[in-house]
């Protein structure tokens, strides 16, 4: 009897065996196409690695894919190992990993989305000198690294300049998600905007320490219409989706108040669509755009064309299309003043006449005239 | 069937089926499942590189499936070993950065502070345990996030000045070594490994060979046995989690002084300390087993990092193979009950 049962194991363990070295095998063929392919590559191909919220995270990670996809489209290039491809991070851990997995397959130009991979990606263009490489709001100071950033305090400027007009309450709020040099930029330009187009207007400023949590958003939001507070600018990537909610909800049950909120990074209208008294309304205003596509297609050309900024910060601000704001919502009262005001201001911003503030500090001083 | 050969067979079947069903699922969802399995081998052993980094990633597995198993084998869920993994981390990059010592003391002053850190964090749930009875679940959940908060709070406020990340840690309290990034072509291969090691060799005679160990582990079988045999239930409790916690803040120092040399503020949890569960869920809570589990927890995913562009396989469905491994482990009673079903036929 015992011995049927160690027959029953060994079996078992027998068809483990057979399994694994049917794997076993299949590994050392492909092993083998695989490398025969990568000699075979000539021209210019180009990769990204997400950060941990991916390529449909509505936002950041979203809009630089599209702008490699675009670049991909117009160059006749095919998604893959030849062409473009993106590698998303499951954790911060990854993000050194994947950027390596890129260079090493013999991507040309290798995107870093975001600033937590600037430490990562400053120690592999020191071992990987022959790949180019750009990191999306970080600084790197190698040659074969190109910096780029946002002025994310002009795009946010302009809603605040929306959000200063369209408030009846004088109560404004903005929504963070964590603290950081990029997040203070929106902060700071939303409440520049505001103070421009209405010197009465209080902004309320919370930030949810998260980017991810969307019930944290909403909890914030909540507390933001329930003390009066009529426009929310959250500038908190899927924590955002919160705020969306909450307004729905409250337009939803009383469409006569208004609950008005701005989106941030990509077009966010329609996060906004909802059916109060009847009708569809959208309660996004507007969204205060960043446009990482621009800004990732503009690199690619240059890299592929010979003339890529290496070692150099590029800098993109409403002058460049960098950054911008979102057609406005039809919905919103006295649209045409609105969207006079906010070109006004643009044209301002653009001739260097105005100089949005980008901190805090910068802030204190600000005036408006 | 012995109960050693049941505990490894379990283990074993239970890889197999999560393969075998993430087969069928990719199969049927229209991608190749050989190009894929391939791709997550290569990615994980296909290149010296891809080796160090799973040996890297295997590092804060082992320790982080100690901290669980330790504290499992008392009776205890440490579910807090994610926090105590972000403390013992913030404290070893803290120690590194305010001090300037020679390595020989630094190193070691930074480990042992990682140490601390994750056993006082320990410790608080563990005494609220023995002294008012509350469940360890509970509470360590909790101070799972309050580690996260306070981390990042300490991060911008304290070390920095409203600052994402600390500046890097000098050479004199990095784990990390030129030679074994050059023998493994740049990959962030660090000496945490060693330390890993003999940490699965300090559980397994802590628990097996001396007196203390044997305490804790009657303790964990029955507390009221324990208690009666005149062995302090409650300073075993607390002990146990204090020792859990060690294990988990060495892991954090692996990430603080090895992988990353700084720590950055977190938006959500890292997951280390969550996949400690499943570490030691699936190494059936021995030093041995965690080791080996923890090998297959970071092949899988460092080498589930390749899939995407080796083989086309979107990142979700290799989530779902891994998730499936761990199901079919988490339901390894299933298995056990399947195994002990055919073994009684046979005696009949």
């Amino acid at each position: 009897m015992k011995k049927r049962k160690l027959g029953l194991a060994l079996s078992l363990v027998l068809a483990a065996g057979t399994l694994l070295g049917a794997c076993g095998k299949t590994t050392d063929n492909n092993n083998a196409t695989n490398k025969g392919t990568k000699n075979a590559k000539p021209s210019f191909t180009v990769g990204m690695v997400t950060d941990v919220g991916g390529i449909d995270d509505k936002s950041f990670n979203q809009s630089a894919w599209k702008g490699l996809q675009e670049f991909g489209a117009d160059n006749n290039m095919q998604k893959g190992t030849k062409g473009f491809d993106y590698l998303q991070s499951q954790s911060d851990a990854d993000y050194s990993t994947n950027l390596n997995t890129l260079s090493r397959q013999g991507f040309s130009l290798v995107y870093g989305i975001g600033f937590m991979m600037q430490q990562a990606v400053d120690d592999i263009a020191k071992q990987q000198t022959k790949t180019k490489f750009a990191i999306i709001d970080a600084e790197v100071k190698e040659p074969n690294v190109a910096s780029v950033l946002f002025k994310e305090n002009e795009g946010s400027f302009l809603a605040g300049v929306v959000a200063g007009m369209v408030t009846k309450t004088n109560k404004i709020g903005f929504i963070g998600g964590m603290e950081s040099a990029v997040i203070e930029r929106f902060e700071a330009g939303f409440r520049a905007g505001v103070q421009a187009a209405n010197p009465k207007a209080t902004v309320d400023v919370q930030y949810a320490a998260s980017f991810t949590s969307a019930e944290k958003g909403q909890a914030i939001a909540s507390k933001m219409y329930s003390s009066g507070e009529d426009v929310i600018f959250a500038a908190a990537g899927g924590t955002g989706t919160g705020m969306f909610k909450e307004a729905r909800d409250r337009k939803a049950k009383d469409p006569s108040k208004d609950f008005w909120t701005i989106g941030v990074d990509s077009d966010q209208t329609a996060e906004g669509v909802v059916t109060a008294g009847g009708k569809q309304v959208n309660v996004v205003l507007t969204s205060s755009m960043k446009r990482v596509d621009n800004a990732v297609k503009d690199i690619s050309t240059k890299a592929m064309k010979g003339n890529f900024p290496g070692g150099q910060t590029t800098t993109y601000g409403l002058a460049e299309d960098g950054v911008g704001l979102a057609p406005l919502n039809d919905g919103m009262p006295n649209k045409d003043a609105i969207q006079k005001a906010v070109s006004d201001w643009q044209d301002k911003i653009k001739s260097g006449s105005v100089k949005v503030p980008a901190t805090r500090a910068e802030l204190k001083t600000f005036s408006a005239k | 069937m012995s109960k050693r050969l049941r505990n490894i067979l379990v283990p074993i079947i239970a890889i197999l089926l999560g393969i075998i069903v993430g087969t069928i699922i990719m199969v049927a969802s229209g991608y190749d499942a050989v190009a894929a399995y391939t791709a997550l081998w290569n990615g994980a052993f296909g290149n010296i590189y891809y080796t160090g980094e799973v040996v890297r990633q295997v590092t804060p597995y082992i320790l982080a499936g100690l901290a669980v198993a330790f504290a499992f084998r008392v009776g205890l869920f440490n579910i807090g070993v994610e926090g105590q993994f972000m403390v013992g981390w913030l404290a070893s990059v803290w120690v590194g950065l305010a001090f300037h010592l020679p390595k020989f003391i630094h190193l070691p002053l930074a480990i042992l502070a990682s140490i601390i850190a994750g056993a006082l964090w320990a410790f608080i749930p563990g005494l609220l345990k023995a002294r008012f009875r509350i469940h360890e679940v509970i509470v360590t959940i909790m101070m799972n996030y309050v580690a996260l908060y306070v981390t990042n709070y300490i991060i911008q406020h304290v070390i920095t000045n409203n600052a994402d990340r600390t500046p890097s840690i000098p050479d004199s309290a990095s784990l990390r070594s030129p030679w074994l990034a050059s023998i493994t072509d740049f990959s962030r291969l660090h000496w945490g490994i060693v330390l890993a090691i003999i940490c699965c060799f300090i559980m397994w005679f802590l628990l097996e060979k001396t007196t203390r160990g044997f305490e804790l582990r009657a303790v964990g079988f029955n507390q009221h046995a324990a208690h009666y045999a005149g062995m302090s239930v409650n300073k075993n409790i607390i002990l146990s989690m204090v020792i859990s916690g060690a294990f988990a803040g060495l892991a954090g120092a692996m990430e603080g002084l090895g992988t990353f040399g700084y720590v950055a503020t977190k938006a959500a949890f890292t997951g280390v300390g969550f996949n400690g569960i499943a570490v030691a869920l699936l190494g059936a809570n021995t030093a041995l087993g965690v080791f080996f589990a923890a090998l297959l927890f970071g092949a899988l995913e460092v080498g589930a990092l390749n899939m995407p562009l080796a083989a086309g396989v979107p990142n979700e469905l290799v989530d779902i193979i891994i998730a499936l491994i761990v199901f079919f482990v988490a339901s390894s009673y299933l298995i056990r009950w399947f195994i002990e079903r055919i073994s009684k036929k046979g005696v009949k």
